[in-house]
């Protein structure tokens, strides 16, 4: 295999790749077309946030994991992948849960957020983060935030009857059986592997054997 | 201390603390999020910028001009650190690609630039910016096609392989692939960096504190001491976070440049080019045997490739130890490939290796006509094949075997594939040998305690999820006779001394002795102090005591507390003894007879892996570890462009992993066992020895159920469809 050999490549396959390689031209567009950078808009936003309303004034494209995390503090909710594709942003906002990395801040003006938080400290535990605790649910403890919110959100989901991919019936009343669990719960990554225990502590919580 | 003689009774064996299913003490923190990990730390001094790296838009080439003009003018942005205003960088040995590309490109996504602003959006939109003009070379990016002109770069023979293995009666010859493989850990790589003049701190996350201090001083120019690296909280690792990676020496430039902290995270989508990953292998097995199911001969060779200086993955060394054959061949051959660097991920070497060897052996057992387990047995060993006057120090493979047998219902297992139904489902079991080596590393720690009689241990060892925080506090509890909450464990600060750190699955049994190490010098003191006789003195309900004479251990310390610190090397025991891990395997699945989807219904392991510090931390490692194998069997892939040169997949999205409904409920068994050869704490590592050979024996059980051979890692249902029992 020759080794070292300059090619000329088309446009078409050095357009191949995401981000920055996009910026991969044969020609740059000359810097007196693009006109001087305009400033980023910024917006008022008042989220509450564990029952403390707080008023920021954001860069509209901040999400609202970010504002959560960097101008806020919170950093018990986790940025995993930053695209919805693993589930350890998942907060609760309005009583469902959500990828906080999939929505700006400024669309949740007067929400109320309910992030990790908010639903226990070390000296007063939730339920289910004692449950977490006494199961092993988590290892590198970095997507267990939200893996816990999640969890909090599904049994809320079961208890107000919403049916799952897995329910027999879509009408039926569901249970918290390991297997509606499994499949409620397949949107929150965790690599340690900790699914076995994970299970079994909400199962604790909420669950029903059947 | 230097362990060079088996050890005898010492006071772990008490077993009071050590060996229980205790509750990780970090629950609290991780479950509340209140643990801190590198790119979350605040203080009100400390208010960083946010840096954005660019990476290369090509695989191998040269930057032939980068216009940063745009960036640059960019509102927020406050500098750009490229190679060209760098300045001189140096690269660690245990780097191959630089971290810092330009203007000669290594690979796809290698950093060429970090874009620095007031904010992440900032950041983020002015990176975009950057122009960059590209003078592509051609690279090699095609494992089979390079698999010919690949050297030996490992060797490993006995006996006349050739010759035994065209005079078998029953021969295997088969050719096995594992695709590449990213650690995919959930926090991804980050760094916080703030110079204070010629000093340098830097929190991140690392798995090897001392490797990154040390690496960074070499790639910086800088002294080692000017640095402080702080890693107490670790989102997983893997092996992804052995090494310095780029966002901890971009930070470090960009802070530099900024002339303030500045904090860089790598993005999801550009880790999985940017970084290490596992590499692909091509695995060609050969086993000889007799009637009577004796190997007589067994070969493995293995082909992988790697960047320039690169290393190979080692996937024949357990076939080196794992089975009996007078006459053996194992070679590793490395090719060239210029994609992103490989490296070690989870059980590097065995992990690809038993994916495909458990599958020759199942095949070789089916051809003799014996059960895989028996097989298996009839092929067990006891000494080092290669030099037989060396025993292992533990081996408890068929244990494992029986026990798991019996556990899992083997006898229910129909021997003919293709055989069971259960409704629209075929369903088949499949077993397969777990083995890993333990690797005895030296590691320091320093211990004290105070005039509150409360014990803190410090040293740099990391928790990467294993429970390192938890089997610290227990060693340290159970040495010094205190209940664990007069424990405090700091890890992760390279201000303390330096352990094993973590990797290789050598982190637990290496960090405790070397606490156990530090205690012994602390009971030392404190005994002396009190002028009571080391060898009478009792460490028990936080007192120390000796005759009729007792003081509790705030008592003891005194005002000033006392301290002790020391380091546990090792002599040859692990040269003159065989230390390795061993398990079994055991799953069911049921196979889609319409579709083809493979679902797994039972697993189970049983594992002889030395004493057990926390039986529930540990069952935590293995299941994690189960499930890391489950999605190399049926899912895990990076898709090489070979073209181009990259990993198209590289996101969560494209490469999957298992997620709560790949995973049925798992079980775990531990044997009894300890190991006097391995360390003071009789231990060895269980949180690698879990993902060996569970490839091969969901592989197994896929066979059982369909009758099809998979023999092209991850199964996945296109490659049984067309030949699915009718």
């Amino acid at each position: 295999m020759q080794r070292g050999t300059e090619i000329a490549l088309s446009r078409r396959v050095l357009l191949v790749g995401t981000g920055a390689s996009m910026a991969v031209t044969a020609a740059p567009p000359a810097r007196a077309q693009a006109s001087a950078p305009v400033e980023p808009a910024r917006s008022n936003v008042a989220i509450t946030v564990n029952g403390n309303r707080h008023d920021l004034e954001l860069d509209t494209r901040t999400t609202l994991l970010d504002a959560l995390r960097e101008h806020l503090h919170l950093t018990g909710t986790k940025k995993g992948c930053d695209h919805g594709q693993c589930g350890a942003c998942t907060v609760i906002v309005e009583g469902r849960r959500i990828n906080s990395c999939l929505t700006l801040a400024v669309m949740h003006q007067g929400d109320s957020v309910l992030t990790i938080e908010g639903l226990g400290t070390p000296g007063n535990l939730h339920p289910l983060q004692a449950a977490f605790i006494e199961h092993d649910g988590y290892q590198c403890g970095y997507c267990t935030p939200g893996q816990i919110c999640s969890a909090v959100a599904v049994l809320d989901e079961i208890k107000a009857g919403i049916p799952s991919h897995v329910s027999t019936e879509l009408t039926a009343q569901p249970e918290a059986t390991p297997a509606e669990i499994r499949e409620r719960m397949s949107g929150n990554i965790c690599r340690c592997g900790a699914y076995a225990n994970i299970v079994e502590a909400i199962t604790e919580i909420g669950g029903s054997k059947a | 201390m230097k362990f060079d003689s088996p050890a005898t009774t010492n006071p772990i064996d008490q077993l009071k603390i050590v060996g229980k299913p205790t509750n990780r003490i970090d629950g609290p923190a991780k479950t509340t999020g209140t643990a801190t990990y590198a790119y979350e730390w605040k203080h009100p001094d400390l208010k960083p910028a946010y840096g954005h790296v660019v990476g290369a838009g090509i695989a191998k080439g040269r930057i032939a001009s980068i216009d940063l003009g745009d960036a640059q003018a960019y509102p927020g942005v406050l500098a750009i650190v490229t190679a060209e205003n760098a300045g001189k960088l140096g690269k660690s040995k245990r780097n191959t690609a630089k971290l810092l590309g330009g203007p000669e490109i290594d690979h796809y996504h290698q950093a060429i630039a970090v874009v620095i602003a007031e904010t992440f959006e900032q950041a983020r939109a002015a990176a975009q910016l950057v122009r960059v003009e590209y003078i592509r070379a051609e690279g090699s990016f095609d494992l089979a096609r390079s698999r010919d002109s690949a050297p030996d770069v490992q060797n490993a023979a006995t006996g006349d392989f050739l010759a035994a293995f065209s005079d078998a009666p029953i021969q295997l010859d088969e050719t096995y692939t594992t695709p590449d493989h990213s650690h995919a850990m959930m926090e991804p790589h980050a760094s916080l960096a703030a110079w204070d003049g010629d000093k340098l701190v830097v929190w991140t996350s690392n798995q090897m504190i001392d490797w990154g201090r040390t690496d960074l001083a070499a790639t910086l120019g800088i002294k080692k001491d000017k640095i402080q690296f702080i890693s107490p909280y670790i989102g997983g690792g893997f092996g992804g976070k052995l090494f310095l990676r780029a966002d901890v020496v971009l930070a470090a430039l960009a802070a530099r440049a900024a002339k303030r902290p500045v904090k860089v995270a790598l993005t999801r989508p550009f880790i999985f080019n940017n970084t290490t990953h596992r590499p692909a292998t091509i695995q060609r097995i050969r086993i000889g045997a007799g009637k009577d199911g004796k190997i007589t001969a067994i070969g493995h060779e293995t082909w992988s490739g790697d960047l320039p200086d690169g290393g190979p993955e080692t996937a024949a060394e357990q076939s080196r130890l794992l089975y009996a054959g007078a006459n053996r061949m194992m070679a590793t051959r490395l090719a060239l490939l210029d994609l992103p660097e490989g490296n070690a991920m989870r059980a590097p070497g065995e992990a690809p290796g038993l994916m495909a060897l458990e599958i020759a052996i199942d095949e070789m057992a089916e051809k003799l006509e014996i059960d895989p387990i028996e097989f298996r047995i009839l092929n067990d060993i006891q000494v080092d094949p290669e030099k037989p006057t060396r025993q292992f120090s533990q081996r408890q493979l068929v244990a494992c075997l029986r026990q798991g047998a019996e556990r899992f219902a083997w006898n229910k297992r129909n021997p003919r594939a293709g055989q069971i139904r259960d409704g629209e489902w075929l369903v088949g079991m499949g077993v397969a040998a777990a083995f890993r080596n333990n690797i005895p590393m030296k590691s320091a720690a320093r211990v004290r305690v105070d005039n509150r009689g409360i014990v803190t241990v410090e040293t740099d060892m990391t928790d990467i999820g294993t429970g390192s925080y938890t089997i610290i506090a227990q060693t340290a509890a159970e040495m010094m006779g205190v209940g664990l909450d007069m424990v405090t464990v700091s890890l992760g600060d390279s201000a303390f001394p330096v352990a094993a750190g973590s990797g290789g699955q050598w982190g637990a049994n290496s960090s405790t002795a070397g606490v156990y190490a530090a205690c012994v010098k602390l009971r030392e003191a404190l005994s002396h102090k009190m002028e009571f006789d080391p060898s009478d003195a009792v460490f028990a309900d936080g007192t120390i005591s000796a005759g009729n004479r007792r003081f509790t251990l705030a008592e003891a310390a005194g005002e000033t507390g006392v301290v002790a610190e020391d380091i546990m090397e090792y002599g040859d025991l692990a040269k003159r003894y065989q230390q390795s891990t061993f398990g079994a395997h055991f799953v069911e699945v049921g196979v889609d007879t319409a579709t083809a989807e493979i679902r797994i219904r039972r697993m189970l392991a049983v594992c002889a892996a030395g004493r057990i510090l926390n039986p529930k931390t540990a069952r935590s490692q293995v299941i994690g570890a189960m499930t890391m194998g489950a999605g190399a069997a049926l899912m895990e892939e990076l898709v090489v462009d070979k073209r181009v040169g990259f990993f198209v997949n590289h996101d969560l999205a494209g490469y999957e992993v298992p997620v709560h409904a790949d995973i049925p409920h798992q079980d775990v068994i531990f044997l009894d066992e300890t190991d006097p050869t391995s360390s003071p704490m009789k231990a060895k590592g269980v949180g690698e020895l879990g993902i060996c050979g569970v490839g091969a024996a969901i592989a197994n059980a896929i066979y059982n159920a369909t009758g099809v051979r998979v023999r092209d890692y991850p199964i996945t249902l296109d490659k049984l469809l067309d030949q699915m029992p009718a």
